[in-house]
Order: C-alpha cells, then structure tokens, then sequence
C-alpha cells in the first residue's frame, strides 16, 4: 500500500546529494565514474517515477505538474548519457596530464551537486528556492568551466561568475517585486511565495507591480538562458570548460532558466491587467537568433561555434513561447527537447574529436569521416539535425513553429526564416570543412564513448518520423497550460 | 507610521554612499567607503527589525556588520597588498560623466518605482526606490571599472540594496536565508580572486589580446 502523496520527487534530491558526498571522498578515477553514472541512473529512474501520477503532497515545498515533469525527464535522461561520455572523455583527460585527481573528485562532486541544483529548481515550489537553486547550479558550473585553471578558463569562468551574478541579482529584484505584488493579498509568509498559490491569486495582484517584476525576471533569468544582449559569458564558457559541461550547460542549465522565465510567464497571464509577456520574449527570442545567425560565421573554435548555435536555438525556443497558443508552445516544447538532445550528442562528437587532435580550432580540422568515421559521421548527422533538416526533430518543430508564425506574425515569419537560412548556411559551411576532404596532420587515439551519441541522434530521428501518441498528448497539455 | 524618519534618513544615506563609491580612484579608499556602506546597511536592516518588530532580521544585520563591514574589506586589503594590486583605479569614463549618469539612475529608480506602487505604504514603496537606485548604481560601479576588485566592491554594493529591497518588504520569508546565500556567493569571490590570483581584469578593451584567447584569429 502507497501512502497518500507519495511521490519519488524527494529522491530526484538526495540521490545526487549523497553521491556529490561520496564522489568527493572516492579517489579512484574509474570507480568514481562508475558511481556518477549509477547515481545519474538512479536519478533517471527516480524522474521515471514521476509518470506513475504520483505527486508529492501539497505544500511540501516539492510541486511536480505537467510542466516541469518534461523538463525533469529530459534533464535526467541527459545527465545519464553525459556522465557516460564523461567517464571515457575524463579519462583521456587525466592521462594526457590535463587533470589531476584532486581536480577530478572536485569534478565528479561539482556535477552531483549541479544535478540536485537543477532539479530543485524544477521541483521548488517557491519562488526563493528556485532562486537559491538557479544560483547553486550557476556556482557549480563556475568552478567547472575554470577547471583547467589557464588563463582562458580562469577569464571564461570570472566572466561567467560576473555576468552571472549581476543576471541572478536581478532575477532577485524581480522575485522580492513578486512578493511585494502577492504581499497585499495574501499576508506576510510563505504562501506568497509559493507557485500554486501565486497562480491562483493572480488575478488580483497589482500588474504595474507585476509588469516591473517581469522585466526584472526575465532580464535575470534571461542572462542565464543567454538571450543576445545578456549572451557574453556563454560562448566563452562553453569553448573553456571541459566538454561534458559544456553539453550540460547548453543541453541543460539553459533549459533550467527558461523554465523559470515561463513559471513567471505563467503568473503574468494569470493577470488579465498586467501586460502581455509575448511580445517582450518574442523581441529578445528573434533578436538572439538573428545575432547568433551572423556571428556563426566568423567562428574559429569548435566549441564556440556551437555554443553561437545554443544561443540561436534558445533564441528560437523563446521565440515560439512568446507567440503562445496550443501551437507555438508546442513547438516550443519540442524543439527544447530536440535541441538538448542534438546539442549534446554533438558537443560529445566535438569533445573526442578536440582530444584527438588536441585542438579545438576548426582550421586545424579536415576530413574527419576519413580519419575517424564513426565520430566523423555522428558529429555530420548531429549538423544535419542541429540546422534543421528533414527527417530529424528539429525539422518537426521548426516546421510547425514556422506555419504557427505565418499564421499569427506573417511579418515575423519572414525574419524567423531568414534567420533559420543564415544559420543553415554558416553550420553547413563550417561543418563540410571539417568533415570532408583529405585529412588533417597526425592525430592521437582516443578511446571514444559513442554510444550517448548516436543515442541522442536516433531520438532525435525518431522524433522526426514519429512522436508516440501519449507523449504528444502530453506536451499539448503542456502547451495548452501555457498557453 | 513610527520610525519612518529613521528608516528613511538611513535608506537615503545608502543611496549617497553608493553615489560616494563611484567617485573613489583609490582601492583602499573604495574598500573603507564599502565598509561604510555595508555599516549603513546594518544600521538601516536592525531599524526596520526594530520597527517590523521581526527579530529575526537582526541576524540579517549582524552579518552585514560583521561579514561584510568588516571582514570582507580587511581581507580585500590584505589580497591587495600580498597580490600587488595597482592602487589606483582604472575607469572606463571620466568622474563627472559617471556621477552624471549616477544621479539619472538614481532619478529612474525613483520615477519608476513611486509610480509603480501609489497604493503601498510610504516606507516601502520609497525604501524600495533607495533600494533600487543602489542597485543600479552598483551595476555602474561594475560596468565603468576595469579592476577585478573594484567590480567585486560593485557587485557587493549592489548585493546590499537587495538585501535593503528584501528587508523593505515586509514579512518576507527566507530573507535571512538569501543574505547568507549572498555572503557565501561574496566569500567565493573573494577566494576566487585570491587563489586564481586574478591581479586585474582581464583587459577586454585590448582586442587582439582577447582574440587570441578566444581562438577567433591566430
């Protein structure tokens, strides 16, 4: 017998706070990667657990509803596969000298914690402990990207911390706004900080408070998704770190802020007075796509250019929430979860093939599907599915998102395209130069994990021929809760 | 309402030593300004403990008095003085034009703010412009300085009118919790610029020497 509002919430929690524990004791490389990866399955099952309709009692801090449940899966699945990519990529790492084992059991410890900062920001019922959890995963990933200690990573990871900070700083304003909105109407205390019953009371908050709240929030929390005028730390935080936290920070910390910017999203519309969020996320979306679109083409470094290609994605998921309707959020929805899942895949690809080289700069690169086939054509289907191409998922919710904007914004549809060709043309043009031709000077063997890889690719297809019913069904009611 | 003299004499002297920061081109001038600043600070947070009759703000009031007014700015001093810092301050603008655009935020703030929220009590709504101001003028103080410290001395100034926002609005839960989540956030910065011994900013303004950083041009 269950008893009443048992739910496997509380462990998507301490499972990585324990094995955060026990990796920073553990000195072994290979044992400790084990453990990552077990914990990360554990996790994934516990995520899994959630579908069972089980929810945690109400007001007990934890909140699992249709929404984040998407999140948290896709959260899970890729801390899974990235800690599997990790063990092998580390490994590498350590032999060539560039890591040492105290740093490694600091690495192994700081991605535990990132996961249970992630999902207690997806879980919180609370607006302040979504906050604290947003800032816990920002100073995990700060000390990662620094992990290296060169000069470029010690300037990627203070750039990060800066930029962060101020981001998280206002994303602070912005919630005590929030409280001083709810304060009036629902007293001193938690509850005026609690998401179910924000949502409820909505209605009667006051919206010129709430409209100043937004801009705040979404300023804030919009630095962390890395919407163009607030993208600075991201390009360099991601060429700097090691690669498997480059495939969680645009695979998943990215999604995590966005999660936040639509919770809020949610408590605006839930206001008839206050103003319209769309509009503001639909500027902010298109303006990122449109300058990650140019900047992709003067890109040097690997890793940079896909981390201008998350900017441009993110930019396009915001995009197609600000237009809302049963539609766009869709779309939205699908093409966050196909952008993590291909975004990965590829940082994995790109992350062997900088340590079989030993350079990320994209010169040095040529005829990868000579020399290393099977990372050669997993990184060229990853482009191919990463710009947009049939039969991959991003060409599903591209598709759907363009025919929505023709619908609603026409005008908008047309620089949405123009956007979507430019970075087509750029990743297309970068990608064949790295891939084909006679191969480069002498590489190093590398014993590369490519299972995560063409795991992620092979969803990404599928997705593309066909979404299971009781997923779309889910993520039109997702879509249809936001609105 | 009782106090609100006080409560708004101090909030407003907030406001002046922010606007006192900009003007410094001294580190360890800046670093006692700071101290001045987070001293203020706990003044203003133990009165509205007082007047909220919320004692457990006057936690929130010691570490600002301790942590922050204290023990910060002396190890700032001492990270300057073992690192070899450059004590003059470097600054992206001139003095006038920074004050200048000082006072324009702090008059933003308070536009923005007053209309916002006419149905609120007086205190919070003009403690919540103070709080603002400093904010944005800490956000100056980051954004005009080209020293790594004299940004970390922004950041923490612009951390003190958030916690003068979240002290401000009245019966807030988890207000101490997020001033030692802050302070944890402030003492990692301050490790962080002693163990990775990051003697200036990196200097963004020379292009080439970033670009080779960044891989985008050899």
């Amino acid at each position: 017998m269950i008893p009443a509002g048992f739910s496997t919430a509380p462990a998507l929690l301490l499972i990585p706070l324990v094995a955060a524990v026990v990796l920073a004791l553990v000195p072994g490389y290979r044992f400790a990667a084990r453990i990552n990866i077990a914990a990360s399955f554990l996790t994934l099952l516990a995520a899994v657990g959630l579908l069972s309709g089980l929810r945690p009692a109400p007001g007990s801090m934890l909140l699992v509803d249709d929404l984040n449940i998407v999140f948290l899966l896709v959260n899970a699945f890729v801390a899974l596969t990235t800690s599997i990519f990790s063990a092998s990529y580390i490994g590498h790492e350590i032999e060539t000298g560039r890591l040492n084992r105290t740093g490694l059991r600091f690495y192994h410890s700081m991605y535990q914690i990132l996961m249970f900062a992630m999902n207690f920001a997806l879980l919180a019922d609370n607006i302040g402990l979504l906050w604290v959890s947003v800032e816990i995963a920002t100073l995990t990933t700060v000390v990662m990207v620094g992990l290296y200690r060169t000069h470029a990573a010690l300037e990627a990871a203070w750039k990060y911390f800066i930029l962060g900070s101020v981001g998280i700083a206002l994303a602070m304003f912005g919630t005590i706004l929030v409280y001083m909105a709810a304060h009036p109407v629902m007293g001193d205390g938690a509850p005026a900080m609690m998401w179910t019953g924000l949502i409820e009371h909505a209605a009667e908050f006051d919206p010129a408070l709430l409209n100043l709240a937004f801009v705040f929030l979404l300023l804030g929390y919009g630095t962390k998704v890395g919407l163009v005028p607030l993208h600075a730390w991201l390009p360099d935080a991601h060429a700097e770190g090691p690669t498997p936290i480059s495939a969680v920070l645009s695979g998943l910390l990215l999604n995590i802020a966005l999660y936040a910017v639509l919770r809020f999203k949610l408590l605006m519309a839930a206001n008839e007075e206050a103003i319209a969020p769309g509009p503001m996320m639909m500027a902010m979306g298109l303006g990122s796509l449109l300058f990650a679109a140019f900047m992709l083409y003067r890109r040097r470094d690997m890793k940079r250019l896909f981390a201008y290609s998350s900017i441009e994605h993110m930019g396009i998921i915001t995009f197609a929430f600000g237009i809302g309707g049963p539609l766009a959020s869709f779309a939205g929805l699908l093409h966050m979860v196909m952008h993590s899942l291909t975004k990965s895949a590829i940082f994995f690809a790109v992350g062997h093939v900088a340590q079989v080289q030993g350079s990320q700069s994209m010169a040095d690169t040529r005829g990868l599907t000579v020399s290393h086939p099977a990372l050669g054509w997993g990184l060229l289907i990853g482009i191919l599915a990463i710009v947009g191409l049939p039969p991959f998922g991003i060409f599903m919710s591209e598709f759907v998102l363009i025919s929505s904007t023709i619908e609603t914004h026409p005008l908008l549809a047309v620089v949405l395209v123009i956007g979507l060709l430019l970075a087509f043309g750029a990743l297309i043009r970068h990608g064949s130069a790295m891939l084909f031709g006679e191969p480069g000077k002498k590489t190093v063997p590398v014993k590369a994990s490519l299972v995560p890889m063409y795991l992620h690719l092979a969803l990404v297809l599928t997705a593309g021929i066909f979404v299971p019913p009781p997923i779309v069904e889910a993520f039109r009611n997702v879509a249809a809760m936001l609105g | 309402m009782p106090g609100y003299d006080i409560a708004h004499a101090l909030a407003g002297g907030l406001v002046l030593i922010s606007l006192l920061l900009l003007y410094q081109d001294r580190l360890y001038a800046l670093l006692n300004m700071y101290a001045m600043h987070a001293l203020v600070l706990a003044l203003a947070v133990a009165w509205q403990a007082h007047i909220q009759e919320s004692p457990h703000l006057y936690v929130t009031a010691a570490i600002a008095l301790v942590f922050k007014a204290i023990i910060i700015p002396m190890t700032l001093h001492r990270i300057i003085q073992r690192l070899g810092i450059r004590r003059q301050i470097e600054k992206v603008f001139g003095v006038g034009l920074t004050m200048l655009a000082g006072i324009g935020l702090i008059a933003l703030s308070i536009v923005v703010m007053l209309k916002v929220t006419p149905d609120f009590d007086p205190l919070a709504r003009e403690d919540l412009a103070f709080a603002l101001s400093v904010i944005l003028l800490g956000l100056l103080l980051m954004v005009t300085r080209r020293n790594a410290v004299s940004q970390v001395v922004g950041f923490m100034a612009l951390e003190n009118g958030l916690v003068l926002a979240a002290v401000g609005a009245r019966g807030m839960p988890l207000v101490v919790e997020f001033s030692v989540a802050f302070s944890i956030l402030i003492a990692l910065i301050v490790i962080g610029l002693f163990l990775f011994r990051i003697r200036e900013r990196f200097d963004t303004v020379d292009v080439s020497a970033l670009d080779q950083h960044r891989g985008e041009r050899q």
